[in-house]
């Protein structure tokens, strides 16, 4: 047990920690982005628009059912053949977007479609446009509702970055994975040491979603 | 196209083993996130604290740290092949989610239904299963169906250990054929084969679910 900690010396803690800086990043800049593309794709599809919604919704559920490390090796190692040569950083962001964007979309939509009714045509009796009665009445009233869907969503983005260490993204498993290349000892303690942050990671972000879920309800 | 066709048969295989890693996942976290569910649910503390815990901890880790753990310290205890690491991963993490759409439909189920079955005679573990369990999972086939397309979907893992599914067979083809963009193109498609129509059904059985309520 004394060479459990033989793991962690200074410098791959450190080195570790900084690991942690790009999962949270990353996990941030994509669900803030996928908030922004998903909330259009979901009003789209909600929207109803003949032919156009179709389309979207369709695509949006190809996205939706492909695997996300597909999606993040296609961006990676694909996109350079086209032309597109993104850093690596910024190519797990697009690619966790992309696919983050499709599972948002569902959750507006069901909250969308969850808002009564009635305030859509109160709003319009009142003399408000489409787009304004979208944005001041029905929006915040739905958005109330996807806190908590939100929250969870953001949980898997946060467990799925560990899938950009297949494209050597230096983020926390991929960083790990360098500690424990350097002793076999290692294995165990580091791999305990990722669960635990990312356990304390999810679950914190769990325990917000269930206080919103009581606060809201 | 000339990947496809030069590629075929590692293709199929790969296509095979995804299905098998697939298939095995269920069936072993069906079972397992049952047996947890009903532990959540059941009136023994242990029970109710190791069903949680268990639940917990497996949603809220990676799937890849979960199947490193497995084939690169428990492999060295128990041999196993990448596949079986993987499999296994995949198991123990989709019984997390199984137990919490089945406990959702347990707690679905209305109580006097235990309470009826219970004072008519039945044991907990026979009321549970003749009774609040066939009602329990009609409730939960459509979040059942999301964690299987989930389930296919995070499969992919395998490529992280050698587990010679579509994923790693792709990466190996488009290494060797040059050609990343139409290699993944054709691995996205042979996923799409099993999900789509998943997906599908499952948005149609939630339909349909919702006009019976």
């Amino acid at each position: 047990m004394s060479n459990f900690f033989d793991a962690f010396t200074a410098d791959n803690l450190s080195y570790l920690l900084a690991g942690l800086g790009v999962t949270v990043g990353v996990s941030i800049i994509s669900v803030i982005l996928s908030l922004i593309f998903g909330s259009l794709i979901g009003i789209i599809q909600f929207e109803k628009i003949p032919y156009f919604s179709l389309l979207v919704g369709t695509l949006n559920n190809i996205v939706r059912n492909l695997p996300l490390l597909l999606i993040i090796f296609f961006t990676y190692f694909a996109l350079p053949q086209l032309g597109f040569h993104l850093p690596i950083f910024w190519a797990t962001v697009a690619a966790m977007t992309f696919f983050e964007s499709a599972m948002l979309a569902e959750i507006v939509r069901g909250g969308l479609e969850a808002v009564d009714r009635g305030q859509f045509e109160g709003a319009r009796a009142n003399g408000l446009s489409n787009g304004q009665t979208m944005v001041h009445i029905v929006l915040p009233q739905a958005y109330k509702k996807m806190i908590p869907p939100i929250i969870s969503q953001l949980i898997s983005l946060v467990k799925d970055t560990s899938l950009a260490s297949g494209v050597v993204l230096a983020e926390m498993t991929y960083r790990g994975q360098i500690v424990y290349a350097q002793n076999t000892n290692y294995i165990v303690p580091v791999l305990i040491a990722l669960t635990l942050v990312y356990f304390l990671l999810n679950y914190g972000l769990s325990l917000v979603a269930k206080w919103c879920d009581k606060k809201l309800a | 196209m000339t990947v496809f066709n030069h590629y075929y048969s590692v293709l199929m295989q790969g296509f095979g083993h995804t299905l098998l890693a697939s298939l095995i996942a269920l069936i072993g976290s069906l079972v397992l996130g049952t047996l947890f569910a009903i532990m959540q649910v059941s009136s023994s503390k242990t029970g109710r604290v190791i069903g949680n815990i268990y639940v917990q901890v497996f949603r809220n880790i990676p799937l890849l740290i979960i199947t490193l753990f497995l084939y690169l310290a428990v492999a060295k205890v128990i041999k196993m092949t990448g596949f079986v690491a993987g499999t296994v991963g995949l198991t123990l993490y989709t019984s997390a989610f199984i137990a919490e759409s089945v406990r959702a439909g347990i707690l679905s189920v209305d109580a006097g239904q235990m309470e009826g079955a219970r004072a008519n005679g039945l044991s907990f573990s026979q009321a549970m299963r003749v009774i609040v369990l066939p009602q329990a999972f009609r409730v939960a086939i459509p979040s059942l169906g999301n964690q299987f397309i989930n389930l296919v979907k995070n499969s992919s893992i395998l490529a992280f250990v050698g587990g010679l599914d579509l994923m790693y067979q792709g990466n190996l083809i488009a290494a060797s054929s040059f050609d990343t963009f139409t290699t993944y193109i054709i691995i996205g498609c042979f996923y799409l084969v099993i999900t789509m129509p998943l997906s599908y059904y499952v948005q149609y059985l939630e339909r349909k679910l919702k006009k019976a309520a």
